[in-house]
């Protein structure tokens, strides 16, 4: 019963981690964004927030062609193979899913940071952390309210 | 928390910066100056940034790793009346390009602002998940 209420909420959590992990790769590549040879990082948001949900039937992220298990099996190619517990389904803010973004404009220095975009990243994710807060605080107060029944 | 990080992230980029507008401030101070009696004028020197990783593999910081100094040859300007000329009439002046230095400091001040930029939003963010249930 009481998994059943907070549930919505659990789904709202991973994403608002999620969502910092992003907003902290991105400020790492907008301050390397003179260092020479510095490759730029970013978080693939939906795979990571696929694999943070793993088994879990609340999530709303059942996009139909991707694979079943998404990106939950971390390398376990057999039934019997034990997962590991620190790479567990539910684990957050492990790194596994961070990419190397592509070149736009390649610079003598092997620098790959474009700021344009990198800033443009930043707000978004800034704007959807805010949205994912909001979402958490709309949820707390129904869940509140009904509780209390006033 | 991991968006705490932020701060030492965009902190330590924006003390690197403020460390490079700084070096452009002594080349551009030093632009005109002529050399003294033993013939050696000033060089320009430029900051070399390196990536140094901050707590977990995905926080990249900044740092200064090397102050360089420039090997351009140094100006040679025909002023025979000035008191440092040499024999010839020429007078050694700094290797610092104005111009270079100029754009060097607006990408460093644009860079620095950035970063600050960055640090107030993640401390927005912040705040607001501190304010989370309210």
């Amino acid at each position: 019963m009481i998994t059943n209420m907070t549930s919505g909420l659990d789904f709202q959590a991973k994403a608002l981690v999620l969502r910092a992990e992003r907003q902290r790769v991105i400020a790492s590549n907008i301050a390397n964004a003179d260092t020479p040879g510095y490759v730029a990082r970013d978080l693939n948001f939906k795979d990571a927030m696929l694999q943070a949900t793993g088994a879990d039937s609340s999530s709303g992220l059942r996009t139909g062609s991707s694979n079943p298990q998404g990106g939950a099996t971390n390398g376990m190619t057999h039934p019997a193979h034990i997962a590991l517990s620190g790479a567990a389904g539910g684990s957050l803010g492990g790194s596994s899913h961070l990419a190397y973004t592509a070149q736009s404009q390649p610079s003598l220095d092997g620098n790959s940071v474009d700021l344009d975009r990198e800033r443009a990243n930043f707000t978004d994710n800034a704007v959807r952390y805010e949205a994912t807060l909001r979402f958490i605080n709309g949820q707390s107060k129904t869940l509140l309210s009904a509780i209390q029944g006033q | 928390m991991s968006m705490f990080s932020i701060f030492n992230v965009s902190g330590s980029a924006i003390s690197a910066q403020s460390q490079r507008l700084n070096v452009v401030a002594s080349n551009l101070a030093n632009a005109d100056a002529v050399a003294g009696p033993d013939g050696q004028g000033y060089k320009g020197r430029q900051v070399v940034f390196e990536t140094v990783p901050m707590g977990s593999d995905a926080s990249a910081g900044v740092r200064v790793s090397s102050v360089n100094e420039s090997n351009d040859p140094l100006r040679k300007v025909h002023n025979p009346s000035h008191p440092s000329a040499d024999a010839d009439g020429y007078v050694t002046q700094s290797n610092v390009n104005p111009i270079e230095e100029m754009v060097n400091m607006i990408s460093a001040s644009r860079s620095y602002q950035n970063n600050v930029e960055v640090m107030n939003t993640a401390k927005t963010l912040l705040l607001k998940t501190l304010q989370m249930g309210q």
